[in-house]
């Protein structure tokens, strides 16, 4: 049952990203991505971290996929054309071996020393979360929570609209 | 066949090509900013998988997991800046394809 869920969730993965790359309209790139997030989260429910899986649905296919439809939406990107046939063929060599490299390097050496899961997930996982979180790694916790803040403040900088945008810009 | 670590690392690599594909062949801004979230959430399921696979019974390891918060956290940033910053561009140059974006180059 659990090989099924794993192949089932990884196509779930795999399929859309691919046509994230490869779908001509931004829109419907957008859409795949939140199928391929959703999918991600699932793996991760197989992996038995479900606070990291609920962070992946809200976060990723909530938030950040709703801000780039809502750019999509703002700005009316339209639609790209055809990639000229050289760059195609290029790049998907370059994913090819990257591939190839990456089933040797994983599937080469045989059964690694961490092949199978030998324990049990910890209980509790949020709680264990949360006293590491505000123990061992409080300084980064609030460096992030500091860097969220210099983001705000930096795209409200960015989207305001300055001067030399209407006479040319000579800056 | 059980599921092991090298499958669950097989899935992040095949996302990580496709992002790394995505970034190669597209020329829209918005798409290669979407093809860069996809290589980021690959490495956020390779930490996770080594996380889970490293588990010990006296001594759940967190480490991985929390890796994976803070980059959660560092990738919305991260989104909310590019996409400003792309929203700025086209209101300069009234296009977001990269052919047409060569201010820098000359």
């Amino acid at each position: 049952m659990r090989e099924i869920l794993f192949h089932f969730f990884a196509a779930l993965t795999i399929v859309p990203a691919f046509f994230v790359a490869t779908s001509r309209k931004p829109v419907n790139a957008a859409m795949n991505m939140m199928v391929s997030f959703v999918g991600l989260a699932a793996l991760f429910v197989l992996l038995e971290t479900y606070f990291l899986a609920i962070l992946q649905i809200l976060v990723y296919a909530g938030a950040i996929v709703v801000l780039f439809l809502f750019i999509i939406m703002l700005i009316d990107a339209g639609s790209s054309p055809h990639p000229r046939l050289l760059r195609f063929l290029a790049s998907l060599a370059a994913f090819a071996l990257m591939v190839f490299a990456g089933y040797y390097l994983v599937f080469g050496g045989g059964a690694g020393p961490f092949a199978e899961i030998t324990a049990e997930a910890p209980g509790y996982l949020s709680r264990t979360f949360g006293v590491s979180l505000f123990t061992t790694y409080l300084l980064p916790f609030q460096m992030t929570g500091f860097m969220l803040l210099i983001a705000m403040v930096g795209v409200i900088v960015l989207s305001r609209r300055f001067e030399s945008d209407e006479t040319g810009g000579e800056q | 066949m059980t599921i092991g670590l090298e499958h669950y690392l097989f899935v992040s690599v095949l996302l990580f090509a496709i992002g790394f594909f995505g970034v190669l062949l597209r020329k829209n801004t918005l798409v290669v900013f979407m093809c860069l979230e996809l290589m980021l959430s690959a490495a956020i399921l390779a930490l996770i998988a080594f996380s889970r696979y490293n588990t010990t019974p006296g001594a759940p390891l967190m480490e991985g997991n929390l890796f994976v918060l803070f980059i959660i956290a560092i990738a919305a940033c991260e989104v909310a800046v590019g996409l400003a910053i792309i929203v700025a561009l086209w209101r300069r140059h009234q296009t977001v394809e990269l052919d047409e974006i060569t201010e820098l180059k000359h």
